[in-house]
């Protein structure tokens, strides 16, 4: 059988303000009739770019060279008008973010049938004939008196269902997923995986899948191509790139995905682990009984209740780990515990201090003992300061130092402890890579040497061999200073890389709590049962068990 | 994983070019210096071609008594009376007014007082909005809703009227050199500060829900610095931009205020709005050099700013700003950072 994608030595240049970039540098492919190719590769390896090529959905800097073939036609000569009439029909998309590729103001019938409106006529009636069917085989239920509801009615995991539909109306040979399932929670993830599959299978089009997540290559994928800085590194088959990685890069990129078990907590390591057991004698770091947080409604409706008799306590040299979907709570059980968001029932107690109906002015000493990392690297830093005068900022507030000068040595030390160049402290944040960027913010919470760390989400943002370096360089700073830590994550396997204890969080309330190896090895609450089963491994042959195990469980 | 064995994005992070800031000299970091280094193309014309406008105006205003043969009050010279609606000759070369005025001499001393009106008006509507939208936006509450209202009830004015009504309180009528200037500048700076307020208490009600404010609060900074050091520096970054469009709208104002009367006497400064006034009469009995001049003179300074806030406004939004096109076979750049510029 022939391809039915083939790129020839595709080479794609971006022009920018400083010099122009190689984004792909020679890379040539291979699309098999119902094979799912996985792209892998960390953030800037062109992953993206090579896949879009083949939409020619590329922005107007971009310089491509080469050849994408695309059921005879080579896409990247072809007319403004042919192009278009290959979208769609050969070629379709689903994008990363459900919520975005949809237009909130049409119904999602109107939609889906857009896609067929602009490949000939259609009768209204057929179109919608065709979007109610096409919404029943992805999996919405009642597609007749769905068809005409408005995105926002829609989970987001629906909403990725009927960005596939979109895609498949047409019937295109190949579909292009731009990180499916990045945005999704792990559960509706496990499900979305389900329905491509099924996609390949049923309507028989070839996936390009693009993701940094080697869970998801491993569940899915037939082919997996890893690409880096711009290159193609190496081409197998799943099973084979698992079991036997042959280039160094993607060896080093596997061995840095996280394995869901529980650290080791060696017994010499002392005070942290020793300290949970002790009981109340030691006074808690954080307290939490019966917490509520209430987030105010709009006028005249009741507020949105986040966070529901959660009680929770962090002893001194404790890492906790929350896990949890989004919307569960956790990020806004850290942020109460920091100060940022007010707790509105129960008690709270952080560091003596009760946080219920609590004064800034009162609190603003205690910060001091508090540390925070932010889940966005790039944001988290003032643009406009230099990392050294970020870092040296908590040292200048609490009067340690008279001045940013002043502080140079400590900033310089700190730097250090985190494992980053001193002279970075010159730089501005946009100059560091993520992870570097994530490190100096881990320098500057813990500039005042605080008691308490609450990191929330910290390696989300990173590629999978930094996330490793990061963690690496929390876990030796909490070892060797021995702050407490509420670590905060969607990713159970990262969660169980760190903490001592792990508490699941489901709507609100925390459903499970103990230690990192009863959570993770003997799940006794059936939502966390679940969040485990969904979670892909990065083995193709351990995952197809799992995935009959989550089936099993479902049912 | 070992620090012995490094990871592969270790080995980018380590190798990370940075067309970057840290290392290049202030200066270059400066708006405008910043820009025209970035600029190609259309752009690079229209901000050049707007920067030499701009500058041509600043020299004449700072150097019009070398410039100019009388000044813009005189009426006689060492021959007796100037003569009334001369058309241009070599004692007078753009002709004299209806007043008896030489029309160059007043074309080039306007340049003064329209550059020192715009220079009022803007510094002190810059340093009111901004003070104001700022404590407004963060601090939000009743005070924020308040000077919300107030800015929105000022916009609903006629923004001339309001002028006129500020010059008539502030001067009488009767106005001198500083006094004409000041009032007109300050007329027009009522109209401006709602457009800074809201600018910048914009861009901080967005800043407030940053990471890096949150963190600065979770360290347990104190308002004013927030406000001072991590909110102030990013709130303005659009200001610039304002700043341009709001002087060539000043200009026109204060041409408008003269026009109608209420701008500054012709014996305390020249003022093109007033030429043009006195002028209307002229055009129609065919002496065209007292009201072309002072009109091309607003014109081109008002086309001069103009120019340089719309490139600077194209040049801040990436999406517009033009780059050099990519070579087809750029030169291997094995240190080349391919994450940054790329689409994500």
């Amino acid at each position: 059988m022939s391809a039915v994608v083939e790129i020839k030595d595709l080479h794609v240049t971006f022009a920018t303000d400083a010099d122009p970039v190689t984004a792909v540098d020679g890379v040539s492919l291979q699309v098999q009739p119902g094979e799912v190719l996985a792209i892998v590769g960390e953030s800037g390896s062109g992953k993206t770019v090579t896949a879009k090529t083949i939409l020619r959905l590329l922005p107007e800097t971009a310089t491509v060279d080469g050849a994408v073939l695309l059921a005879g036609n080579d896409v990247v000569t072809l007319g403004p008008t042919q192009m278009r009439r290959v979208r769609g029909r050969d070629v379709a998309m689903v994008f990363q973010e459900p919520s975005a590729a949809l237009n909130p103001v049409f119904p999602i019938g109107w939609q889906i049938a857009e896609g067929l409106r602009a490949h000939g006529t259609v009768s209204k009636q057929e179109a919608r004939r065709r979007a109610i069917e096409v919404l029943g085989r992805v999996g919405i239920p009642d597609p007749e008196i769905r068809v005409d509801h408005y995105p926002h009615q829609f989970s987001g995991g629906q909403k990725q269902r009927i960005v596939i539909a979109m895609a498949l109306v047409l019937g295109p040979k190949v579909i292009v997923a731009d990180e499916p399932t990045t945005a999704l929670d792990v559960t509706v993830q496990a499900e979305i995986l389900d329905l491509l599959r099924l996609v390949r299978d049923e309507f028989g089009s070839s996936i390009v899948l693009i993701t940094h997540n080697m869970g998801v290559v491993a569940d899915l994928a037939d082919r997996v191509a890893v690409m880096y800085r711009g290159k193609l590194v190496e081409q197998a088959s799943a099973s084979e790139l698992f079991a036997r990685p042959q280039h160094p890069y993607t060896q080093a990129l596997l061995a840095a995905v996280p394995r869901l078990q529980a650290h080791s907590s060696e017994p010499d390591g002392g005070a942290a682990v020793s300290s949970s057991a002790d009981g109340p004698e030691v006074a808690a770091v954080v307290t939490a009984e019966d917490l509520e947080v209430v987030y105010p409604g709009r006028f005249g409706r009741s507020g949105f209740r986040a966070v529901n008799g959660v009680s929770l306590r962090i002893g001194p040299g404790e890492v906790v780990g929350l896990v949890g979907e989004s919307g569960s709570g956790k990020t806004t059980i850290g942020r109460t515990i920091a100060g940022l968001t007010p707790a509105t029932g129960g008690s709270l107690q952080v560091l003596g201090h009760e946080m219920v109906g609590f004064r800034e002015r009162a609190f603003r000493p205690l910060r001091a003992r508090i540390g925070f990392v932010f889940q966005d690297p790039a944001t988290s830093f003032n643009p406009l300061l230099t990392i050294g005068d970020c870092v040296a900022e908590p040292l200048v507030v609490h009067g340690r130092f008279p001045d940013v000068h002043a502080a140079r040595v400590r900033v310089h030390e700190l730097l250090d402890a985190v494992h980053l160049p001193t002279a970075y402290a010159a730089r501005y944040p946009h100059e560091l890579s993520g992870g570097q960027r994530q490190r100096a913010s881990l320098a500057r919470a813990l500039a005042l040497d605080p008691e308490l760390l609450i990191a929330d989400e910290p390696t989300s943002a990173l590629d999978v061999s930094v996330q490793a370096k990061v963690l690496e360089v929390f876990a030796e700073l909490q070892q060797r200073l021995g702050f407490a830590t509420l670590f905060i994550s969607h990713d159970l396997a990262v969660v169980a890389m760190v903490a001592d204890r792990v508490g699941v969080l489901h709507r609100g309330e925390l459903v499970e709590l103990g230690t990192a190896a009863q959570v993770l090895g003997a799940p006794t609450h059936p939502y966390t049962q679940r969040l485990l089963a969904s979670v892909p491994v990065p083995d193709p042959v351990a995952q197809r068990e799992r995935r009959l195990a989550l089936a099993a469980l479902r049912a | 994983m070992s620090e012995e064995t490094p990871a592969p994005s270790d080995l980018v992070e380590e190798t990370v070019v940075v067309h970057g800031t840290s290392t290049e000299p202030r200066w270059k970091k400066l708006p405008l210096v910043w820009q025209l280094r970035r600029s190609v193309g259309l752009q690079r014309g229209m901000l050049v071609a707007g920067l030499v406008l701009c500058v041509l105006f600043l020299l004449l205003a700072v150097f019009a008594p070398l410039i100019t043969p009388y000044s813009y009050n005189e009426l006689s010279g060492p021959d007796g009376n100037f003569p009334r609606q001369a058309p241009p000759s070599a004692e007078h070369i753009w002709g004299t007014t209806v007043g008896g005025y030489d029309v160059f001499s007043r074309v080039i001393w306007g340049a003064r007082t329209a550059l020192l009106v715009v220079v009022v008006a803007i510094v002190a509507s810059l340093f009111l909005g901004v003070l104001l939208g700022l404590v407004s936006g963060y601090l939000g509450g009743w005070l924020d809703r308040v000077l919300v209202t107030i800015a929105d009830a000022i916009y609903a004015f006629p923004s001339l009227l309001l002028a006129i009504v500020l010059s008539i309180m502030i001067s009488g009528g009767q106005s001198s050199f500083l006094g004409g200037i000041l009032a007109a500048g300050l007329s027009i700076t009522v109209v401006f500060v709602p457009q800074y307020f809201r600018v910048v208490r914009a861009e901080t009600v967005r800043l407030k829900a940053e990471p890096f404010v949150e963190s600065a609060r979770v360290i347990g900074t104190s308002t004013p610095r927030i406000l001072g050091r991590h909110v102030l520096r990013n709130a303005t970054r659009s200001l610039p931009l304002i700043l341009t469009l709001n002087a060539s709208e000043a200009i026109l104002t204060l041409a408008g205020l003269g026009f109608l009367g209420f701008g500054i006497n012709p014996t305390a400064a020249a003022e093109w709005g007033y030429d043009l006034n006195r002028a209307i009469a002229d055009v129609a009995s065919g002496i065209w050099w007292t009201g072309v001049f002072p009109g091309a003179a607003i014109v081109l300074l008002v086309m001069g700013v103009t120019l340089v806030g719309e490139s600077l406004n194209d040049l801040s939004d990436p999406r517009l700003r033009i780059r050099r096109r990519a070579r087809t076979a750029p030169p291997p750049t094995p240190a080349e950072p391919v994450a940054e510029g790329a689409p994500r």
